[in-house]
């Protein structure tokens, strides 16, 4: 174990003491400690993806249930061997490995067979986390690549998604096309013949109350946990909003079928795994940029890759492929944005 | 206990919030610590060259006397606190950590001055030169803690012009009070003392920044000052480390001290409170600075005090007087919490540049491990100097220490805001001073 007192033992040690003294601890300041730490934020974050994680057992029933626990479980095991067999030290308290795995699940769609979230925690803590070294050495969102892992794997399961179901048990599920399907495939006027009104289609939207990932789909219940972290500034507007507005007015100008400045954004904005995604999955602290203005950079790249790859490409949604996009950029963006330091006249350029 | 609120300045971006505990002690007038029948006073207590010793074994020596002579002029004199006999001269532990040379006086209970102490009535006669001497001559350093020669910043080059003193009232460590106390008791002492600087670099523009967090000691500095319009009182926003220099200067001046650069390429002189009180006994009364004010505080010791300690007091005797250590006392540091030194014995004696001994318990005292740096970028926004803590200590940790510097490592000045914020604990300001320690031995 690397400890504090072992870094003091190289440059002021520990001296002995006359034998009618009390030892006293000796260390280099600071000597006082913010309350902050890694697992204290790791299980925070956790916590305000409750109210999403909620409303995907209220919605999609025993299968969303099942789904979270095979995740919960499968990546809270995985870190564990994984860090057993590199002979680290087992760091499951520090709710990481925890995070990871109900980030994916809330990834999923409800319907999905158990050995999906299985193979995609599995991907997601052993390859895309520990064998890049583990907890802050991960270059890209372990959950987001257990999640691109089993879509392209599972390509027909992973994109039949069922609607929200009237009883827990969801044995009457249907499958039904995402709103975003629905859209692109079809158009507006397909899901305004579902929805009547372009009211009731946000109420929905916005509620919830629509096929998708388990936890994607109640925006207020996102955004909920989202404001929670913003208040105790876990999080900052930095990421998220620039990512979600950059959508909004690019489907806006874009995402019409009569022109430019045709599209619906409101819709974009609310749909598919943007909000969830720009909230909790974008904003992860070791995948993304930690300079500010590098960081309002990262989320307009990625609001732009979302919008390209729903309007332009074969999926129907963009946010996963976007930030894992983003994640490649993130070091190059902290190296090339660094803010100038206090007195300098000039940001000096790193001599390599 | 303090109500009113003051309206305070705009400061530096960055920084930390501790929490300050400046209740402890900050309403408690300063009492005088006992005269120590034995004083262990160093040779070396400010940055620079050591003095070389005037004193030998065996002779008499009275309070206010020079024991050691300076050997440079980036350099103090230090003089007797307290009047008796030498009794050795060695190496003993100082608050650096280290066995130091020091001068050893034991009392002889008549605590008399050395004859031919020079009274200046009048000082507002004297030559700027003759002002400096003085200063020079009563052995002054910076008192806030990092203990600069004070007549060397009183000597700019030519081609440096001053036209602003400001005094650091700001005391933005936890817990110390020192300042806050003498500001209450001195304020008239402190003004002239200011006065003083800006005579000796001719300048017409005195501020006095405070955190606004005192607002009895900004009450009472305005008084001393009654409307003069040559010195002005600054309330500046609480906030570590706003009793940086160049966070002080940013906040008070508006001006940015250059990376790598001084204060006075700016025009600005940045003396502690303490120091302008010393410069103000010295000139006026002739007497070298032997005695400061030290808080001894914490929830370590029993009763948190204010004392006004004579230089070489040791620390084991200021925390007997404070009621002594609680059962729970683990760790002693040699001024505050964030910037301060922790001790492994109380044989240490206050120096010039001790504003504090801040006594914490084993509950506050944190001996976790540290973990991998999570990026979460709290560092970034807590570092003053607006550098990539996170970044330079990941560098370091991996001995890359030239790529650190490529980071600016050269532009932190340790005040440790990255460390206190970081929720990893990883230990990014001792890091910073490793890596400059091994830089420079690669220089050499």
């Amino acid at each position: 174990m690397r400890i504090l007192s072992e870094v003091n033992s190289m440059d002021a040690p520990v001296k002995e003491q006359p034998k009618e003294q009390r030892k006293l601890i000796v260390s280099i300041g600071p000597h006082m400690h913010d309350t902050e730490s890694t697992s204290k934020i790791m299980w925070t974050v956790s916590g305000a993806l409750l109210p999403a994680t909620l409303m995907s057992v209220y919605y999609f029933g025993l299968p969303a249930i099942m789904v979270i626990l095979v995740c919960l479980v499968t990546s809270l095991l995985s870190e564990a061997g994984m860090q057993w067999l590199l002979k680290k030290p087992v760091t499951l308290s520090d709710g990481s490995a925890f995070l990871t795995g109900l980030l994916l699940a809330l990834n999923l769609p409800a319907n999905a067979p158990l050995y999906i979230p299985f193979v995609g925690s599995v991907v997601a803590i052993m390859i895309a986390k520990q064998l890049f070294g583990g907890l802050g050495y991960n270059i890209f969102n372990p959950a987001l690549v257990g999640r691109a892992f089993v879509l392209i794997s599972f390509a027909k399961i992973m994109t039949t998604f069922v609607a929200p179901v009237s009883t827990f048990m969801a044995l009457d599920a249907k499958t039904t096309a995402t709103p975003l399907v629905l859209l692109k495939e079809e158009g507006m006027v397909k899901l305004l013949e579902i929805y009547h009104t372009k009211a009731a289609l946000y109420q929905d939207l916005f509620l919830g109350n629509r096929a998708g990932s388990l936890g994607e789909t109640s925006v207020i219940a996102i955004l909920l946990g989202a404001a929670y972290l913003m208040m105790k500034r876990y999080i900052t507007w930095h990421i998220p909003i620039p990512f979600i507005a950059t959508v909004g007015i690019l489907t806006w100008v874009f995402g019409g079928k009569d022109g430019l400045m045709t599209g619906d954004p409101i819709l974009h904005m609310m749909s598919g795994g943007l909000v969830l995604g720009a909230f909790f999955m974008a904003t992860d602290y070791v995948t993304g940029p930690s300079v500010r203005s590098a960081q309002v950079v990262f989320g307009i790249c990625a609001g732009a890759l979302t919008t390209l790859i729903r309007l332009k490409g074969g999926y129907p949604e963009g946010v996963m492929f976007a930030i894992l996009l983003m994640n490649c950029f993130a070091p190059l963006l902290d190296r090339g944005m660094r803010s100038r330091v206090f007195g300098k006249t000039a940001v000096q350029g790193v001599k390599k | 206990m303090e109500a009113t609120t003051v309206k305070a300045h705009d400061t530096f971006s960055g920084g930390v919030h501790p929490a300050d505990n400046k209740y402890l002690s900050a309403h408690k007038p300063t009492v005088s610590a006992a005269i120590p029948k034995r004083v262990v006073i160093p040779l070396s207590q400010h940055i620079g060259a050591p003095t070389k010793p005037l004193v030998v074994i065996g002779q008499e020596v009275k309070k206010g006397e020079k024991i050691g002579e300076t050997t440079g002029f980036v350099s103090a004199p230090v003089h007797a606190s307290i009047s008796g006999k030498v009794v050795a001269i060695a190496s003993f532990p100082h608050i650096l950590g280290v066995d130091l040379p020091g001068v050893v006086i034991e009392s002889d209970g008549k605590d008399e001055w050395v004859a031919g102490l020079k009274e200046n009535s009048d000082y507002n006669m004297l030559s700027s030169e003759e002002l400096k001497k003085l200063v020079q001559d009563a052995g002054i350093v910076g008192m806030g803690g990092a203990t600069f020669p004070t007549h060397v910043k009183l000597s700019p080059p030519k081609e440096k012009p001053i036209d602003v003193v400001i005094l650091n009232g700001a005391e933005c460590e936890p817990y110390l009070t020192s300042d806050h106390r003498l500001m209450l008791e001195k304020s008239k002492e402190i003004v002239e003392g200011l006065r003083i600087l800006m005579r000796i670099l001719n300048v017409s523009k005195g501020y006095i920044g405070i955190e606004s967090n005192k607002p009895d000691a900004i009450e009472a500095m305005n008084k001393a000052v009654a409307g003069s319009s040559d010195v002005k009182v600054w309330p500046v926003k609480v906030k570590y480390p706003q009793g940086a220099e160049k966070m002080l200067i940013k906040a008070i001046a508006g001006r940015t001290v250059p990376a790598g650069g001084l204060p006075m390429d700016i025009g600005v002189v940045v003396q502690n409170v303490g120091t302008a009180e010393a410069i103000y006994n010295a000139v006026r009364y002739g007497r070298p600075l032997i005695e400061r004010y030290v808080t001894v505080t914490g929830r370590g010791v029993k009763e948190p005090k204010n004392f006004l300690a004579r230089i070489g007091t040791p620390f084991s005797q200021l925390i007997e007087e404070a009621g002594g250590l609680t059962d729970a006392a683990a760790k002693v540091i040699s001024g505050g919490p964030m910037m301060g030194m922790s001790q492994y014995t109380l044989d240490v004696p206050v120096i010039k540049g001790t504003s504090g001994i801040t006594v914490l318990t084993k509950e506050e005292v944190s001996t976790k491990p540290y973990g991998p740096c999570i990026r979460c970028a709290r560092c970034i926004d807590a570092c003053p100097m607006k550098l990539q803590p996170s970044l330079i200590g990941v560098f370091i940790e991996k001995g890359h220490y030239q790529d650190a510097k490529d980071y600016n490592l050269m532009d932190c000045f340790e005040c440790g805001s990255c460390t206190f914020v970081c929720p990893a604990n990883r230990p990014i300001v001792q890091w910073v001073k490793k890596a400059k320690k091994e830089l420079a031995k690669k220089k050499n």
